[in-house]
């Protein structure tokens, strides 16, 4: 009953937003006419998440995410047909990204933030931009493939997120006798692992990457096994604005369907300024094709 | 581990001074409100308008009774949300800090208020002395006279209190330490280096509260 | 404003059993750590008023390096630096071996950093008997012992119920620092269920109205307790 609800109240939304897109103006989107008012669009960024969202050394917000949501603010340019809208950086949290998207704060989260069916009942997101999932990090020559190798040992997982459900899920099901350091945040997981108190970390891998990437000795250390959860990043628009969210998805789409898409990618992740070097995987680009729809 | 290196110190003297800024300037921003927030709360919890001493009792009870680091995260959150536009974390903490802290100050001077005999506001009144000038110059001077040793002893509890900024990463002194702990694999080094200066920081000004304490006394 | 309230997010599975779980946790650390907190603090206290000024000093120094290093790094102390400074085998097994690692770092930290308090409290107490009865109990022909154990100590812990209740909040309020070295209680769980649901403000909500509720009841219950153990013609100390 709620699903013929929600699909009747999705119809009436796309019917009463369709007309709107058609005209250069903001339409009924609230986004898009308070954007047109403020003539800004405030886009949210992460200060550390490399490379998706964070700081150059000159203070400016950098990364994959913030490229693509640049392509987004040339598309509302030509919307609102006012190229002088201007951009304006604002640094997020896990903590205040909400906050600051449910206030209006921000018109679009450009992070590194997974999109789960949960989620969508605070947000709305745009197609997926990024793939991983959960994995483990492990000392080199420890003889550890799979998480099932860790029998008997010490994994450790940052408390609250994705991976930690995933990881206890895993272990549950799978009746294995690993033992679960949970450490507040990646800093102090990653300290753990090199003081030895854990055996293992658990984490998205492309974060375990980059914490690989900037331990003192990367060497020693290596990601491995198969995704333990699926996570898709995403960009992050505030609910009910199909309006905003279609102009978004359409910049995505042909993003997608020009190759622009894989152009960035490998510009962030193959191997990137950080030298993260991830190239392009099977998923993702098939994920790319799926997602590139025809105007 | 290897063996204590004192020049990991040394090297990021500065980065942990510019985090150590931030405490005390965050400590003597939020003493600052916390006292006048704090008086004016103690005022009105001492008040004959029993809604006004009411309301300032509940907002004293509810802030003590609440742990400091969910005050944070809950001004974290909300400042943002109330001013409607994004603040500084310093801010959002700043104001956390202010009104938690204006709790605990207002029970200090009510104390010190009450300890200023009722005979004197009385004597006061008979001759003809407003309100507000039995308080301003008879009972909150010699209240105040009374109060400091306190008030600066809570000083240096909330000076150790701002070490709970690390919770939402702002970099005062002790998430300073912590980076660098993490960034070169020197915890020892640094969560010692970090607990040998606030001992000598906090003892310091404890011995300077007795002395002063001391002096009034006389 | 979009935000889309679900307060039902709070009594939904597996929430709800998670803010249990944290409760509980708060609790476990609050009552291990005020265990330690008492018993060592009593002692402590009980030292700074002896007559030996060795002994004297050795509380008065575990009072000043406790209480003016901040609680949150007694707890990175305890968690990071102390099993390094251990020689390997007996780190390597704080580190990996021991029962409930955070759990137990948490009520060691928690309960010494309080002792400290709780030793300046129980101190006060037994100077507010003042050196009249200690007197009148050795012209008895009291041992020193006999003095504490049946003149000061009976009084001296009655009086300071009120002080010692508020102590008891301090390290209620307090154990929410343990989520820093990865205690899952009460404060760790709000943000566990902003991580997973985006619905933050309602875990908050909850979290914040369970502490007032408990530090209220605690206070009640105490003002009833204080009543009885009044002792007749002394004035109990304030909470400081």
């Amino acid at each position: 009953m709620t699903r013929l609800l929600q699909a009747l109240l999705f119809a009436a939304t796309l019917a009463l937003a369709a007309p709107g897109t058609a005209q250069a103006d903001a339409g009924d989107s609230p986004v898009l006419q308070r954007i047109e008012a403020r003539g800004v669009v405030n886009i949210g960024h992460r200060e550390t998440s490399i490379p998706f969202s964070y700081m150059a050394d000159d203070g400016q917000p950098i990364g994959y995410s913030i490229d693509i949501c640049l392509h987004i603010v040339d598309a509302i340019r030509a919307e609102l047909e006012n190229p002088d809208i201007s951009v304006h950086f604002i640094p997020v949290t896990g903590q205040t990204r909400i906050a600051l998207m449910a206030n209006g704060t921000i018109d679009l989260e450009c992070g590194s933030t997974t999109n789960n069916l949960t989620r969508q009942r605070q947000v709305a997101y745009l197609p997926t931009t990024f793939i991983t999932g959960t994995k483990i990090a492990v000392r080199r020559g420890t003889d550890v493939s799979e998480i099932e190798d860790l029998e008997g040992m010490i994994i450790g997982v940052s408390a609250g997120t994705t991976n930690e459900k995933a990881i206890k899920a895993h272990i549950a099901e799978h009746g294995l006798n690993i033992r679960i350091t949970e450490v507040k945040d990646h800093s102090q997981g990653w300290l753990a692992m090199e003081t030895r108190r854990i055996d293992a970390y658990g984490s998205d891998d492309v974060l375990l990457y980059g914490l690989i990437s900037r331990s003192k000795s990367p060497d020693d250390f290596e990601v491995v096994g198969r995704f333990l959860s699926f996570d898709p990043y995403a960009i992050m628009v505030p609910r009910n604005d199909s309006g905003f969210q279609r102009l978004g998805t359409a910049v995505l789409a042909r993003l997608m369907r020009d190759g622009e898409m894989e152009r960035l990618y490998n510009r962030w992740f193959a191997p990137g300024p950080t030298n993260i070097n991830m190239p392009l995987s099977d998923t993702l680009r098939v994920a790319f094709q799926i997602q590139a729809l025809p105007e | 581990m290897g063996d204590f290196d004192v020049s990991v110190i040394l090297d990021n003297l500065p980065f942990l001074l510019q985090g150590l800024q931030l405490s005390l300037v965050l400590t003597a921003l939020a003493m600052t409100g916390g006292i006048v927030l704090g008086t004016l709360l103690a005022l009105a919890r001492l008040s004959e308008l029993k809604p006004l001493a009411v309301a300032a009792g509940l907002y004293i009870d509810f802030f003590r009774s609440l742990p400091l680091i969910l005050v944070i995260f809950w001004f974290y959150f909300l400042v943002p949300l109330v001013l409607g536009r994004p603040v500084g974390g310093f801010y959002s903490v700043l104001i956390a800090f202010t009104l938690f802290e204006a709790a605990y100050y207002a029970e200090i001077i009510r104390a010190g208020i009450t300890s200023v005999g009722r005979g004197q506001v009385a004597a006061a009144r008979a001759l003809g002395m407003t309100y507000t000038q039995t308080m301003h110059h008879i009972v909150l001077p010699q209240a105040f006279r009374a109060m400091v040793p306190v008030l600066l002893t809570q000083g240096i509890i909330l000076f150790q209190d701002t070490s709970l900024v690390y919770v939402v990463g702002l970099k005062d002194f002790l998430t300073s330490a912590e980076l660098i702990a993490t960034r070169d694999q020197r915890l020892v080094e640094m969560f010692l280096f970090a607990a040998a200066l606030y001992l000598v920081l906090c003892f310091s000004a404890s011995q300077g509260v007795r002395l002063l304490q001391r002096r009034l006394a006389k | 404003m979009t935000y889309n309230w679900n307060w039902s997010i709070l009594i939904n599975d597996p929430y709800l059993g998670w803010l249990v779980d944290g409760l509980l946790w708060t609790l476990a650390v609050s009552l291990a750590a005020w265990v330690i907190a008492f018993t060592l603090g009593s002692v402590l206290g009980i030292l700074r008023t002896t007559p030996s000024p060795t002994l004297r000093t050795m509380a008065a120094t575990y009072v000043e390096v406790f209480r003016n290093i901040p609680l949150l790094v007694h707890f990175f102390l305890w968690y990071f630096v102390f099993p390094e400074l251990l020689p390997d085998a007996a780190g390597m097994w704080v580190k990996r071996e021991m029962p409930l690692p955070a759990f137990t770092t948490a009520v060691v930290a928690l309960g010494l950093y309080t002792a400290s308090r709780v030793c300046e409290q129980v101190r006060a107490g037994i100077e507010a008997v003042g050196s009249g009865q200690r007197n009148a109990g050795r012209a008895m022909g009291f041992t020193e012992q006999q003095v504490y154990r049946y003149v000061l100590l009976p009084v001296a812990f009655r009086i300071i119920v009120p002080p010692m209740t508020s102590e008891f909040l301090t390290i209620f309020k307090n154990s929410s620092l343990a989520l820093t070295i990865g205690v899952i209680e009460l404060t760790a769980v709000t943000r566990r269920i902003e991580e997973y649901t985006f619905q933050g403000f309602e875990a908050f909500t909850a979290a914040t109205v369970i502490y007032s509720l408990i530090t209220f009841t605690v206070m009640g219950l105490m003002r009833l307790i204080e009543r009885r153990s009044r002792v007749p013609g002394m004035i109990s100390l304030g909470s400081g």
